[in-house]
């Protein structure tokens, strides 16, 4: 199943002045030259041409240095493996997808059949003559460009060399996982999803994994009335990875679309979600627990949300809890746009961070602009440390003080984690959230024993 | 309209016309009339010889022109921001006349009793107290009653300071109060020290042109440990035709003193926008204490979006020392454009900062509007309270800063911003930027949007009160927090303003 599609090494194209940082970016990134993404891929270069990449002096990326991203080639990252990452998800019933510095690994992997949907990769469904994902590959990103530009989703289109294309028909109870392993210290990889939900399918998609040195991924949902889909991203590996992460969603009438993500450690990473809530009655949830020190280098984590309401009656939630320590710094860009005509309108964001020393920083920017008047709309953000009562009370009780901010910090957690609907999953992801905290305590004691 | 009205009412004998004019414009921009008065301009357009001629009009010396100097070559290299959620049209700044003031201040009057009657006439007409004798009537204080509670004003009208009251009171308590043209010829070692310090030139593009050409404003200086004996006012009144007002203020509250100072300001109705950039620096020393506080009701411009001031302003305080604290009041219920972002630098330890904002928007008003808290000093806190109302077809935003530096421990800062909706044309925006940086600081953030509650307007209509007044008590109930941190008299000012903005909002 390899793709051996002809991947060639796109040389630079008539570009305004020389030493451009775009021309350089272009000139070593492979990316397929045709098949039925070739005129997605070819306007998203235009729309990228256009944007441009962005720059520290862009109020979008205020809080976060694109450099990493804009680099020609990542700097390497030698492959570890992390003692404190011991696989999630192993026992339950599910079609395991395994990606090797971005490479589908075949023998590694379940077949690629199931009830319920039909799924492909995307170079070998570039190779055949139709596909429906002709029709829906780069459509989602390009609609996701305005009123805000994302360059990095832009590039990922034009370049991605690989990518799952699912699409669903009937209720799929056994979940798809992603799993992503590492090989080589410099791999770059760029994977484009896309999901497509027909009408009433319901569908759960789990990711997990260490990613190359850097990677940009890009999903398209595309949710169809009724369709429900869960999506699951759970990296507890820590490994100090760069990456930028892109997911659209566009949802139809009486659909749901919940996202979670937890994430530890990271040297630069960026996860932009961006719904557009078309029809009404519809439901979006995006979450996050993110946990970052610098024992493993920097930390930098961003989350960027854009959601917009433009049917009636439709309920959004953003959820994002930042735990952060040794000069870590966590991102939080949340928006709720509610357009014209979007009544009845429910809309909450929180957010929060929790400094557990004085070096970590939190930065947040939780934005509304409403048009509609019938509308409920609030946001949240609290940043301070840990609850000095609270950890007092448990220690009093005879808790040691590392369980005891553990326990602290997975109730600070626990309502990003509520997100995951399936009660099954939020125990296992609990669960291993517990175990890496514990480990990481038990590090840091060994590592800076109690004076 | 208005017209309209004129023939339909028949002026009886006994009856002045302003009674007319005044029941006329009810419900309306009272403040919509013209003083008609003989202006001198300067040539229209912005070169370095306008700002020549405003240091010259001025009596300035060669110091301050070079530093206007220094501004208007800073000016020519800077773009206009345009990142706030405000649509308007390019302004075209050689179209604006930089200079105005009316013939009779050609000789500065040595007192109010020379100053050209029909000047004062448009004070009183405003409501505004010139003649020290005229005192705010029918406010009295809670405790001492029978003391009238006094209020030292500064007038300016158009480009100039028309007058101040109190002066000599003030001088002997060590306060001074004047304009701030005066400011640099009396006091110069002061205006010198601390003009800039707060705002520099470069700060903004507004401001900086403001640094080039600002023809007055008013200036205070309040000696250590002193309490000023009366509330200090500035009013800002724009009356000639396609003249921007370029007002600088700067207050200096020395250590141990206190001061409240107040600012209105209003415009009369024209089809044309009129600009606006002022600039308001306060410098605030040891353990001393600034409450200032605006009602701005510049004209909005019509229901078309026709006309109205283009409010572009920087205002900022610095508390350089220990325990110093500083708070900003303003309700803004005028200005087609609203640009206004007054500020808080909170340098020294254990200061308090804090901003309480009305802003309310209604036809085709545009409001971008909110503060900064920038905590640089340990254990201070900081409050922002906004209330905007959006009604019409406005846009309102509330655009806020609140950075705690890794030095700034143990500071705490609480923002509430409040959003309410009148209509479904309209739209209400919140863009909060929170930078936290150490972890014994504790910040909160918490906004919300939601329209006029239906239960609340029933209840109100069950009991006879009228659609309009309904809304006005709901509105009024939702600003409460703000109104109640204004001083008296302008909190009763600023209710009644809230409910004449929003009139026509409803059914």
């Amino acid at each position: 199943m390899m793709a051996d599609l002809a991947i060639r090494e796109s040389q630079a194209q008539a570009k305004p002045a020389a030493g451009d940082a775009l021309t350089q970016r272009l000139a070593v990134l492979p990316h397929p030259a045709s098949g039925i993404t070739a005129a997605a891929r070819q306007d998203a270069l235009a729309r990228l041409e256009k944007m441009g990449l962005p720059g520290r002096r862009d109020e979008y990326w205020r809080f976060t240095n694109p450099g990493v991203f804009n680099d020609p080639v990542p700097a390497p990252i030698p492959v570890q493996t992390d003692a404190n990452d011991s696989p999630l998800f192993e026992d339950i019933d599910r079609l395991r997808l395994v990606f090797v510095d971005g490479r589908f690994d075949a023998a590694a992997s379940d077949a690629l059949t199931g009830e319920g949907f039909q799924i492909d990769l995307l170079s070998a469904a570039e190779a055949t003559a139709s596909h429906w994902a002709g029709e829906v590959y780069g459509v989602l990103e390009a609609n996701g460009q305005t009123p805000v530009s994302r360059p990095f989703a832009a590039l990922n289109t034009f370049a991605a060399t690989e990518g799952v294309l699912i699409r669903v028909s009937g209720q799929v109870a056994r979940p798809v996982h992603i799993i992503h392993r590492r090989r080589s210290d410099a791999a770059d990889v760029n994977l484009h999803h896309v999901l497509l939900l027909e009408e009433g399918s319901e569908f759960t998609l789990l990711e997990t994994g260490m990613i190359g040195a850097r990677s940009n991924i890009v999903i398209e949902a595309d949710l169809r009335a009724g369709a429900r889909l869960h999506h699951i991203t759970a990296k507890l590996a820590s490994h100090p990875k760069v990456g930028i992460g892109h997911i659209f969603a566009r949802v139809a009438a009486k659909a749901q679309f919940k996202s979670f993500e937890l994430s530890v450690n990271g040297r630069m990473m960026r996860h932009e979600s961006v719904v557009d809530i078309a029809g009404d009655d519809a439901v979006a949830h995006v979450a996050a627990a993110v946990l970052g020190n610098t024992a493993d280098g920097p930390f930098h984590h961003d989350n960027t949300v854009f959601i917009t309401h433009a049917g009636e009656r439709c309920e959004s939630r953003q959820v994002y809890k930042k735990v952060l320590s040794d000069g870590a710094v966590g991102v939080f860009q949340g928006k709720i746009l509610v357009k014209p005509g979007a009544q009845k309108t429910d809309g909450y964001q929180i957010s929060q961070s929790l400094l557990l020393d004085g070096d970590s920083q939190f930065l947040a920017k939780p934005e509304l602009e409403i048009y509609a008047d019938d509308v409920k709309c609030s946001h949240g953000s609290t940043t301070g440390a840990i609850d000095e009562t609270a950890l007092f009370y448990l220690r009093s009780r005879g808790v040691p003080r590392e369980r005891a901010t553990v326990l602290l910090v997975l109730s600070f957690l626990a309502a990003a984690l509520d997100e995951v609907e399936n009660a099954d999953l939020r125990e296992r992801i609990a669960e291993r959230l517990e175990e890496w905290l514990m480990h990481r305590a038990q590090n840091d004691r060994t590592q800076n024993p109690p004076a | 309209m208005a017209d309209l009205a004129t023939d339909a009412i028949e002026v009886r004998e006994g009856v002045d016309r302003e009674t007319v004019e005044t029941v006329q414009n009810m419900g309306s921009y009272k403040y919509g009339w013209d003083t008609e008065i003989e202006m001198e301009y300067a040539p229209k357009g912005i070169n370095e010889d306008i700002v020549r001629l405003i240091s010259e009009k001025n009596e300035e010396p060669e110091w301050m022109l070079e530093w206007r100097l220094a501004a208007f070559r800073r000016w020519q290299t800077m773009t206009e921001p345009r990142w706030a959620l405000l649509t308007y049209p390019e302004i075209d700044y050689q179209d604006q006349y930089y200079y105005a003031r009316p013939k009779s201040m050609e000789v500065k009057p040595k007192s109010l009793d020379e100053v050209d009657p029909k000047l004062l006439a448009t004070y009183e007409k405003l409501g505004i107290p010139l003649k020290e004798q005229m005192i705010l009537a029918g406010v009295e204080r809670g405790e001492d009653a029978g003391e009238e509670r006094r209020v030292a004003v500064d007038a300016v009208f158009d480009s100039v300071s028309v007058g101040t009251t109190f002066k000599d009171e003030l001088a002997k308590a060590g306060v001074i109060f004047c304009s701030i043209s005066e400011a640099i010829r009396e006091h110069p070692e002061l205006v010198r020290k601390y003009l800039g310090s707060v705002v520099p030139q470069s700060d903004n593009f507004f401001a900086t042109l403001n640094s080039a050409v600002f023809s007055d404003g008013s200036f205070v200086y309040v000696p250590p440990g002193v309490k000023c004996p009366m509330e200090l006012s500035t009013y800002f009144r724009i009356n000639a035709e396609n003249t921007g007002q370029f007002e600088r203020t700067l207050i200096i509250c020395d250590k141990g003193a206190y001061v409240s100072y107040l600012e209105g300001c209003t415009a009369p109705k024209r089809d044309i926008a009129q600009l606006h950039a002022a600039v308001v620096e306060i410098v605030i020393l040891e353990d001393a204490e600034v409450k200032y506080s605006t009602v701005q009701n510049w004209f909005p411009g019509d229901e078309e979006g026709k006309g109205g001031i283009y409010n572009f302003v920087t205002k900022r305080a610095d508390c350089r020392e220990a325990r110093a604290k500083v708070m900003w009041t303003q309700v803004e219920t005028g200005s087609a454009i609203t640009w206004k972002y007054p500020s808080c630098i909170l340098r020294g330890d254990d200061l308090s900062g804090e901003f309480y904002s009305i802003a309310i928007a209604n036809n085709m008003q545009q409001a971008d509007t909110g503060t900064k808290m920038i905590h640089l000093g340990k254990n201070s806190r900081s409050r922002i309270v906004s209330k905007g109302i959006s009604a019409g077809k406005a846009q309102n935003t509330y655009r806020g800063l609140v950075t705690m530096h890794p030095r700034a421990t143990n500071s705490r800062n609480y923002t509430q911003c409040d959003s309410l909706l009148i209509g479904d044309q309209c739209g209400a925006h919140t863009v909060p930027y929170i930078e936290v940086k150490n972890n014994s600081s504790r910040v909160e953030h918490e906004a919300t949007t939601s329209k006029v509650d239906d239960d609340q307007l029933f209840y109100c209509r069950a009991r006879g009160v009228g659609e309009e007044e309904a809304v006005a008590l709901v509105v009024n109930g939702f600003c409460r927090d703000v109104l109640q941190a204004l001083p008296m008299e302008f909190a009763m000012e600023a209710q009644s303003l809230v409910a004449i903005s929003l009139e026509g909002s409803v059914g």
